[in-house]
């Protein structure tokens, strides 16, 4: 395990330095002026330009230029914002509202999810199966923002049982709505993916196996056949980790919350070229590490991973 | 309910005696898209405490589902629709599923099959005893975990203590056998289902476990059903022998007694095709018809054919056709970190294969006898050493020369599933080797697919079929036929029968003998399994540990083994010396 | 132990006419010969799902294609007269903010929504498919590099790197948003590509092929990319759905297409400023981008199972 957590490691560096390139090419060295183009519609005095140019370092060769905002990144100098604010103060208040909007969605997605697979997956062909799947499809095919407005307008307005849009300090009661929406289409590919393992491992041979050793249905399921379904569900969600932090920019926008997502889509829609960046820059770096330690869970899950060479 | 059963048995010694298992009348069938399709039709079989029974039969002779019927083990569309299956006079197939559960483990142990898929990856092996011990109630707590060690160190893992923690990937075949074996018997059970448990094994490694397995049974006074193929391991460890064919008994009986004398054309017609030391070398003898319905003789004893082929053996030029010489090869394996350890897969090997002889190169698994076959072949590079062919070193050939050799050595692969590209047609595949040489014209190459097809004794009508829709035997022919298209000299063929039926294993076999003589080819002929051996070669090298360790004429290694590797090997084949009726 | 005569058991031979013996290995001639694609077309054909997800497939083509065909009202002639209005005769779904005819607007907007998807999809296939093969056949240190410049942009989610890009770019039409797409999307078919491609190179066929005397390139053509063709041509169908929702979604965040081009994603987008009051103004254009991405992964769903060789064994 030592050795594969350090492996992992070893990985993610240049990972880190090739994502961090790459959105540094795409806003600085596309042909055209970077600050002409980050601004679009909204040109800045030319007295906050010369003050962006000095902070990007777009005097000096490309190069050292990428250097100084991976050192910028990495010591959180991320630049102001169009009010003046250090974008690392905006940042750092704003983290823990999402940190427990993501948590709420991931615990309902993979709860839910898994639950809903294995019922399907145990019941292949019958209708409670049948109408999962219709329903995991339907969810999937409605875009998150859509869900959003639908949800909003039912709970919120119609019915009133929520509020539609989220005070300052994000209170988890507050939450549940939008942490619901933000899940829906991972909920619907987790429900798809633990049903497709859960019948498959039904079939596999240890599970035979375990079965003619005299276990009980109920350990044989659990024990036997949800633990190695688990496996695919767990990386998926690596991968989902960046699916909610784009459905985080969209809910917490229509939900009006003050989280990364919130501020990150309120910086879009103003035209704050260069906070979208760093929002982005950081949140890449927070799906990086997120993937990191799915990894290390996944080699946990499975020996296989872990004692591989 | 045990102790009843012992009592009765103990009264009984006079008298009539109860079975420990009765079949009775047992019909199965599967669920599938075109309706139920049954899979056992009507079998009886009886056994009695202490007894071995082996039920033989094909692939897709319902052995399997007969013996997975017994506790309930049948996929999810299987279903018993007829039938009986009496345990200590108890009908199982009435059971409620938690009256099953708890015969299974605790009176019915079961050994599967396969053991790199039978164990769950993801527990560590003593995880997944313990939990068969507690399930039966054997032991709980503490007492549990050394029963665990207790019954693994039976199945014969000595430093079993050590090794709870760890998981199946890290142990081997034979390891991971052992310890299905110690679940199986974890709760002492009345009856064992040993679904071919050793035959995914080497023989020397099935030996041991099967004699280990035996030793166990006899000490619990635990009966035995075995599942399997080999008649040569049915004639050796089963007293009773049960012959099915397409979901029906055939015939049953005393093993020994139907194994000398086969009475139902069935069972003639196996026993005849088993192969097995006593076997002799299949001459090419013209059998009227490969497919003849009625009985024929897969191991013919025709003395004069088998004095011709040792005249032609003495006749034999001097000069090799493939010629060996002190090849190695090694394989760098990355290790974790930086290092990496050196293998030897291939150790100063030297042997010459002589033009229309079959030399065998026979070994247990990690011998190394398919990476020569490879290096034979140049699909690897050798590391040291010399591989001519014809006269010509062959190591390294570039272009259009290796072009040349490829045309002239042709490999035939183990896998008939495999084998054969699924999305081409059998007559594209056929063809493909003439099209990659441009031989010939478009109607040329065609005539010569249905010429062909014709040699390896299938309908010209195949040549539209697709892979899926052939059985294993009929895509090893086509497999044997797309080598033969450019008319080679060489075929190399590694385990090209290892994965068939014992039928269809000598059909083919007898089709390679005939092909032999009259294109007067060449064969290597990569095996494990020595009672093919015995069958097709006319000289044997014998690998172990990537070195050769004994070579000889085929009659010399099996009479007169002079090395104490190639005298286990022999001693391993299950009924090596039975003498089967044929 | 005991071994009395009750043990004894006969030795019993079935009868000859109630086990007859076929003859060895023979080629059942009477079924039709049948190649693994129409054995799929079957499999497919059968489920009533893949009729529902070609229909509405073909429908969407020919909204598409020939948009006039379904309404001859304009979607852009509006008057702030009818804003928000309800249906009347000749405008079945009624009327938006700015007082354009819903159904019309539903209608037009498909043609800019799927372009982008459909060459998404086409770029990401070709691209994507072409390296992951070449990467997964050749092996060495094009393998290295194409893994780790993929580890990269997998670093990128897609939105997320689409944002960042669509903020400098300078002209937005379907083309450029599709190619913004399509480069953060390209390792995912590339991966599956890869490694479809390595399981297919080491079957036996392939080395079978190779020392038959048929060059690397060919075996490469012939044998290895149309067995490995079948999780790309199913991702493919999906992902054409996720790229739609995906170029909602930036223009819901005001980074997809121009305000000025008619899309679906614009048009959910606009109308969240009057959700409370007319929500089916909202509701058609989501309603129809759904359905579109739904026919999408119901074919993608039939698909698969037709070409699972596991699943059609089962059936």
């Amino acid at each position: 395990m030592l050795w594969y957590t350090g492996k992992r490691l070893l990985q993610t560096i240049p990972v880190f330095f090739g994502a961090t390139f790459l959105i540094y090419f795409m806003v600085f060295s596309l042909p055209g002026d970077p600050i002409a183009a980050l601004f679009g519609d909204h040109p800045p005095a030319p007295a906050v330009i010369d003050q962006i140019r000095a902070e990007y370092n777009l005097d000096k060769p490309f190069i050292v230029q990428y250097f100084l905002y991976v050192g910028g990144l990495l010591t959180g100098d991320l630049g102001t914002t169009f009010s003046g604010r250090p974008v690392i103060d905006v940042m750092v208040k704003a983290f823990p509202i999402t940190f427990r909007l993501a948590m709420l969605a991931l615990a309902f997605e993979a709860i839910a999810g898994i639950l809903v697979g294995l019922i399907s997956g145990l019941r292949k062909g019958k209708w409670f199966d049948s109408s999962a799947l219709v329903v995991s499809l339907l969810l999937i095919s409605v875009p998150t923002f859509v869900i959003g407005f639908v949800f909003q307008l039912v709970f919120g307005i119609q019915l009133g049982w929520a509020r539609t849009t989220v005070s300052g300090d994000a209170p988890w009661g507050e939450l549940v709505l939008p942490a619901i929406v933000l899940a829906t289409t991972s909920f619907a590919y987790i429900v798809r993916l633990t049903r497709a393992s859960v019948a498959d491992n039904l079939n596999a041979d240890f599970v035979r196996t375990a079965t003619a050793k005299g276990l009980s249905r109920r350990r044989v399921v659990t024990v036997h056949v949800l633990r190695n379904s688990l496996v695919p569900v767990v990386t998926f969600l690596g991968v989902d980790v960046g699916s909610l932090m784009v459905g985080a920019i969209v809910t917490e926008g229509i939900f009006n919350i003050n989280g990364v997502g919130g501020t990150l889509y309120r910086a879009i829609n103003l035209g704050e070229g260069p906070t979208v960046v760093s929002f982005v820059a950081v949140m890449v770096i927070i799906f990086m590490l997120a993937n990191l330690l799915v990894d290390l869970l996944y080699a946990a899950l499975d020996p296989r991973i872990r004692y591989a060479k | 309910m045990s102790q009843l059963a012992t009592e009765t048995r103990a009264e009984n010694v006079s008298g009539e005696e109860q079975p420990l298992l009765q079949v009775r009348d047992l019909e199965v069938g599967f669920e599938t898209q075109r309706g139920v399709v049954s899979a056992v039709r009507g079998v009886d079989l009886t056994l009695y405490a202490g007894q071995t029974l082996a039920i033989v039969g094909e692939s897709g002779s319902g052995k399997t589902t007969t013996a997975q019927s017994i506790i309930d083990l049948l996929p999810r569309n299987g279903k018993v629709t007829a039938g009986q299956i009496l345990f200590e006079g108890r009908d199982l197939t009435t059971l409620p599923p938690a009256a099953i559960e708890d015969v299974r483990g605790r009176l019915i142990g079961y050994v599967p099959q396969d053991p790199m898929s039978n164990l769950n990856p993801v527990w560590s092996i003593g995880f997944q005893v313990e939990e068969a011990i507690k399930a039966n109630n054997v032991a709980q707590g503490k007492e549990a975990r050394l029963r665990t060690i207790q019954v693994l160190k039976d199945a014969g893992l000595s430093d079993a203590a050590d090794r709870l923690k760890q998981y199946p990937h890290q142990f081997s075949g034979g390891m991971r056998q052992r310890v299905l074996i110690g679940i199986g018997l974890s709760a002492k059970p009345k009856l064992l289902i040993a679904d071919e448990p050793t035959s995914a094994l080497d023989v020397t490694v099935q030996r041991q476990i099967l004699d280990h397995l035996a030793t166990l049974t006899r000490d619990y006074g635990t009966s035995v059903l075995f599942i399997t193929h080999d008649l040569g391991l049915a004639a050796e460890r089963a007293e009773q022998l049960v012959v099915m064919y397409k979901g029906k008994v055939v015939e049953s009986g005393p093993s020994q007694e139907i194994l000398a004398n086969p009475q139902h054309p069935y069972t003639q017609r196996l026993v005849s095709a088993a192969p097995s030391l006593a076997s002799r070398r299949i001459q090419s003898a013209k059998h009227a018809d490969a497919d003849d319905p009625q009985i024929y003789a897969g191991g013919s004893t025709d003395d004069t054919l088998i004095a011709r082929a040792a005249e032609r053996e003495q006749a034999a030029p001097a000069k090799a056709l493939i010629s060996v010489e002190n090849v190695t090869k090694m394989y760098k394996i990355r290790q974790q970190g930086f290092r990496s350890e050196k293998l030897l897969a291939v150790n100063d090997v030297s042997f010459g294969v002589q033009k229309g002889t079959t030399t065998a190169l026979v070994g247990e698994s990690g011998s190394g006898k398919s990476t020569v076959a490879k290096l034979i072949l140049q699909l690897e590079s050798i590391t040291s050493g010399r591989i001519e062919f014809d006269g010509q070193n062959v190591a390294g050939l570039k272009g259009a020369e290796l072009l040349k050799f490829r045309r002239r050595v042709q490999p035939v692969f183990q896998d008939p599933y495999g084998t054969l590209d699924p999305q081409y047609n059998v007559g594209n595949t056929i063809a493909e080797p003439l099209l990659a040489h441009k031989v010939g014209t478009k109607k040329e190459r065609q005539a010569r697919v249905l010429e062909l097809l014709d040699q390896v004794s299938m309908p010209s009508a195949t040549r539209f079929r697709y892979p899926g829709e052939l059985s294993g035997g009929q895509r090893q022919r086509i497999a044997v036929a797309r080598a033969l298209a450019l008319k080679p000299d060489v075929l190399v063929l590694d385990e090209a029968v290892s994965a068939l039926d014992v039928l269809v294993q000598g059909q083919v076999l007898n089709l390679l003998t005939e092909l032999q003589t009259e294109l007067d080819l060449t064969y290597l002929f990569i095996t494990h399994d020595l009672a093919v051996v015995r069958l097709i070669a006319d000289n044997v090298c014998v690998m172990q540990r990537g070195r050769i360790v004994e070579a000889a004429s085929t009659d010399e290694v099996f009479d007169n083994p002079k090395e104490q590797y190639t005298q286990e090997l022999l001693a391993a084949i299950p009924g090596g010396d039975f003498e089967f009726g044929r | 132990m005991p071994n009395n005569n009750s043990r004894r058991q006969d030795h019993f031979v079935a009868a000859l006419e109630d086990t007859p013996i076929a003859p060895i290995d023979k080629l059942d001639e009477s079924q039709k010969a049948r190649s693994t694609w129409a054995d799929a077309w079957d499999a497919m054909r059968r489920r009533p799902m893949f009729w529902i997800a070609s229909s509405l497939i073909l429908l969407i083509i020919v909204v598409v294609l020939f948009p006039t065909l379904f309404t001859q009202v304009s979607p852009t002639v509006c008057h702030l007269a009818d804003s928000n209005g309800s249906p009347t005769g000749g405008h079945p779904l009624g009327f938006t903010r700015q007082g354009c005819d819903v159904f019309s607007r539903v209608i037009h907007g498909a043609q800019a929504s799927v372009t982008v998807g459909v060459v998404t999809m086409v770029l990401v296939t070709l691209f994507g498919g072409t390296i992951g093969a070449l990467a997964g056949y050749y092996g060495g240190w094009l393998d290295a590099i194409v893994s780790r410049v993929g580890d990269i942009f997998f670093a990128l989610p897609l939105v997320l790197g689409a944002i960042v890009l669509m903020q400098v770019l300078p002209a937005r039409t379907a083309v450029s948003v599709a190619l913004v797409l399509a480069l953060f999307a390209w390792p995912q078919i590339a991966r599956i590509m890869r490694g479809a491609v390595l399981s297919a190179r080491n079957t036996d066929y392939v080395t079978a092929s190779i020392a038959l005397g048929v060059s690397k390139f060919k075996v490469l053509v012939r044998h290895v990319i149309p067995n490995s063709i079948a999780p790309v041509i199913v991702i493919a169908t999906v992902s054409l759905g996720v790229y739609i929702v995906a170029e909602a979604t930036l223009s819901f965040l005001g980074l997809g297409l121009p305000t000025n081009v008619m899309s679906w994603g614009n048009d959910i987008s606009q109308a969240r400023t009057s959700i409370k009051t007319s929500p089916q103004v909202l509701l058609y254009p989501s309603a129809a981008l759904s359905i579109t991405v739904l026919a999408f992964l119901m074919m993608g769903d039939v698909v698969r199972d037709a070409l699972d060789p596991e699943s059609r064994a089962r059936r």
